[in-house]
């Protein structure tokens, strides 16, 4: 990056953090509205989450006594900046600039942050129901985590690179990784909703059961910042799904003027994430909430399974065409 | 992980209504439920005794919002018989299709909850849809939707009109369409398969045992059902049958609900096309002669009893009702041991909990085998016995 302005415009504004802060909210809206009208219900205004923000932000903070007070406001935080860290890295418009060898992994460390901010919250409000529900958090974690990362990683064996750019460069010269490897597009999409804990796997916040979970002692700032990482995290996911398996925000063939290309592959860029996004709440609307030992079964049996079996089918398929 | 204690209620979100009871847990298994019935005290059967028995019949239709009907027809069924009058055939046929239509929409009600309460909320938005249906029916025939207050002593406040029974009759058959894919949905759904199969099982000596009744009871596979045991009302003229299951547990539980309410369907489909011709209600006398007697009903929730003492007065001199809820109330208790945190709201929602109905006061001596209810004046004394630092 050379010019200094208008790196700082790729961070701050478009396609950097306002814009992920305006396009989450849209995202959040259309995934009510999606989820109400299947199930017969009006549904939200589209500045319902953005109202529903302010009014949180503006709320009363209130701290549980013995809690360390640093500590509970910071974490909110760091899991917001570690979301919006991100989204630097996924392809918007074009490749990012800002891409290095790498920063796949980058993006899925930053990406398991919020999770771990919220056992910690829930370790840390001396609440029995935030306590259980940051040990099922964890425990959710250690299950899903492991296929969504192979799944995520086998475009990245496939294409030799470990850049999200670059691999959506290698789908732009060949074919979209969802043909090629379709088990790792469904155990990414699967981890996808698992990451963000939503129906069938809201088990950490099973509200029926544990109140809140994590979130039970979070009030005010806390709790809007909170609701917005879990936002914005749904815009970084299905915007990475998006360029790992969809091809992201190119097109094969070159158009003339730069601007048009940037237009054309911003609006690929929304169709695709849009179209994540119809998935996961048909996914969410169809589903109840399973438990935290069928989930245990599950996810070892047979997400992991599937995502290692794709392992080795794109390992044999390296073998044979790739790399031949 | 050392044992934790969990506090479910008074105030919690899978509760409707104030319970509480004490969770004592491993990890994520249940090792253990300390229950603490009787958080609400209503002084609803003392209130009852104090009021002639017109005024009785309102004030007990609001022991429960859900099962109001239940109470009411209980207690004016009780009356009626110690008075020795008999109601009308169309007042009986009246008090059927309410019955019925209570039972439907408490049903729809509890599937729609138990679907919540597994984070299914497609199914919760779609029953209580649908359940509109049976509201709307039961206001245009009453008046309310939820007190219909339609009993009299003696009969029936107010009577159907054909165009009433026009419109209900015209709303049955997508009911009926409705309750077929709910049947459907119980049996096949993967998402409630999941969740309801195996949990909270109850064998038949078991149910037998903790006194379950209701759906409680026939999911278990006992054919009890006072409709078909006791008659009262129509049901030994409607045709339909005693729903039981083989499960014993939730999933059981369910299927017994929604095969239910394809028999209540028939009932009121049944008690709408032969709607007798004749007066809804006799003249009933003011005072009752002396008498004691033992009501039974079966509500949505299972077999209701109001035992009535009257002494010659208009008023009752004891009223004890001793609703569903408090006899499935052992059965819960033991089938959450063991079991997932993740259950419980599943495993008490399956026994269709009560509260409102439930929170009086019986105290059982387990040392002297006594049982008998405590006045105000003890209670203060005991509280304060307990809790010594808050006089």
């Amino acid at each position: 990056m050379t010019d200094p302005v208008s790196g700082l415009i790729y961070v701050f504004i478009f396609p950097g953090f306002l814009f992920l802060f305006i396009y989450a909210l849209f995202l959040a809206f259309l995934d009510r509205k999606i989820a109400a009208r299947m199930q017969q219900r009006v549904g939200p205004p589209f500045f319902q989450p953005f109202a529903d923000f302010i009014k949180v932000l503006g709320k009363e903070v209130i701290d549980p006594a013995g809690v360390d007070r640093v500590v509970f406001d910071a974490a909110p935080l760091v899991a917001l900046a570690a979301v919006m860290t991100a989204f630097l890295y996924v392809p918007v418009t074009g490749n990012s600039p800002l891409a290095f060898q790498g920063d796949l992994v980058v993006v899925l460390y930053l990406l398991s942050l919020p999770t771990l901010v919220l056992f910690l919250l829930g370790w840390l409000s001396r609440n029995i129901f935030s306590a259980i529900g940051g040990i099922r958090a964890v425990t959710q974690l250690f299950i899903y985590e492991v296929p969504f990362f192979l799944a995520l990683l086998t475009p990245a064996l496939m294409a030799g690179t470990w850049s999200v750019s670059e691999i959506v460069l290698w789908q732009q010269k060949n074919l979209w990784f969802v043909f090629l490897q379709p088990i790792g597009f469904i155990v990414a999409l699967v981890g996808l909703q698992a990451k963000l804990e939503r129906r069938p796997f809201d088990i950490p916040e099973a509200e029926t059961e544990i109140v809140a979970g994590p979130w039970t002692e979070l009030t005010g700032r806390r709790l809007a910042v909170m609701d917005l990482t879990i936002d914005l995290s749904l815009v970084v996911g299905s915007a990475l799904v998006a360029a790992l398996f969809l091809g992201g925000p190119l097109i094969p063939w070159a158009i003339a003027p730069a601007w048009l290309e940037g237009i054309i592959g911003f609006l690929l860029f929304l169709i695709k994430t849009l179209a994540v996004l119809l998935i996961l709440s048909s996914i969410k609307v169809a589903t109840g909430r399973i438990r935290i030992d069928q989930l245990n079964d599950i996810g070892w049996k047979y997400i992991a399974g599937a995502s290692i079996v794709q392992v080795g089918i794109v390992l044999v398929m390296n073998y044979l065409w790739v790399y031949a | 992980m050392p044992e934790v204690v969990i506090p479910i209620g008074p105030h919690h979100p899978a509760l409707k209504e104030p319970v509480n009871f004490r969770i004592i847990a491993d990890g994520e298994k249940i090792v253990r439920l300390e229950l603490d019935l009787s958080y609400n005290h209503r002084g609803v059967e003392k209130a009852a005794e104090q009021r002639d028995f017109i005024r009785v019949l309102p004030l007990l239709e609001r022991v429960c919002g859900i099962c109001s009907h239940s109470h009411a027809t209980a207690f004016a069924k009780g009356i009626e018989e110690i008075m020795q009058i008999g109601i009308p055939p169309r007042a009986r046929y009246i008090r059927t299709i309410i019955a019925e239509l209570e039972r439907m929409h408490s049903h729809l009600l509890w599937l729609g909850v138990a679907a919540h309460l597994i984070g299914f909320d497609t199914l919760f938005m779609w029953t209580w849809r649908d359940r509109e249906a049976v509201q709307d029916t039961l206001e245009e025939m009453s008046g309310n939707r939820v007190h219909y207050n339609i009993n009299e002593i003696g009969g029936v406040r107010c009577d159907l009109t054909p165009s009433q029974v026009n419109a209900a009759l015209a709303r049955l058959p997508l009911l009926e369409e409705r309750v077929n894919t709910y049947v459907d949905m119980v049996n096949s759904e993967e998402t409630l398969l999941i969740r309801f199969r195996g949990v909270g099982r109850l064998s038949k000596e078991e149910a037998l045992r903790y006194g379950t009744v209701g759906p409680t009871a026939r999911a278990s596979g006992i054919d009890y059902d006072t409709r078909k045991d006791d008659p009262y009302l129509a049901y030994s003229e409607a045709p339909w049958n005693v729903v039981t299951d083989s499960n014993g547990d939730v999933f059981g539980r369910t299927r017994v609900r929604v095969r239910e309410l394809q028999e209540s369907l028939k009932i009121v489909r049944f008690c709408l096309e032969n709607l007798p011709e004749g007066p809804i209600r006799v003249p009933a006398p003011k005072n009752a002669p002396k008498g004691e007697i033992l009501s039974r009903y079966e509500a949505p929730r299972g077999e209701l009893a109001h035992f009535i003492r009257t002494n010659g007065t208009d008023r009752v001199e004891r009223i004890d009702i001793r609703t569903p809820t408090l006899a499935n109330w052992t059965s819960v208790a033991m089938c959450l041991v063991n079991r997932n945190i993740a259950d419980i709201p599943v495993i008490v929602a399956a026994i269709d909990p009560c509260l409102s109905c439930t929170s009086r006061i019986t105290l059982v001596d387990n040392q002297t085998q006594k049982a008998g209810v405590i006045g105000f004046d003890e209670l203060i004394r005991r509280y304060r016995s307990r809790n010594p630092e808050e006089v």
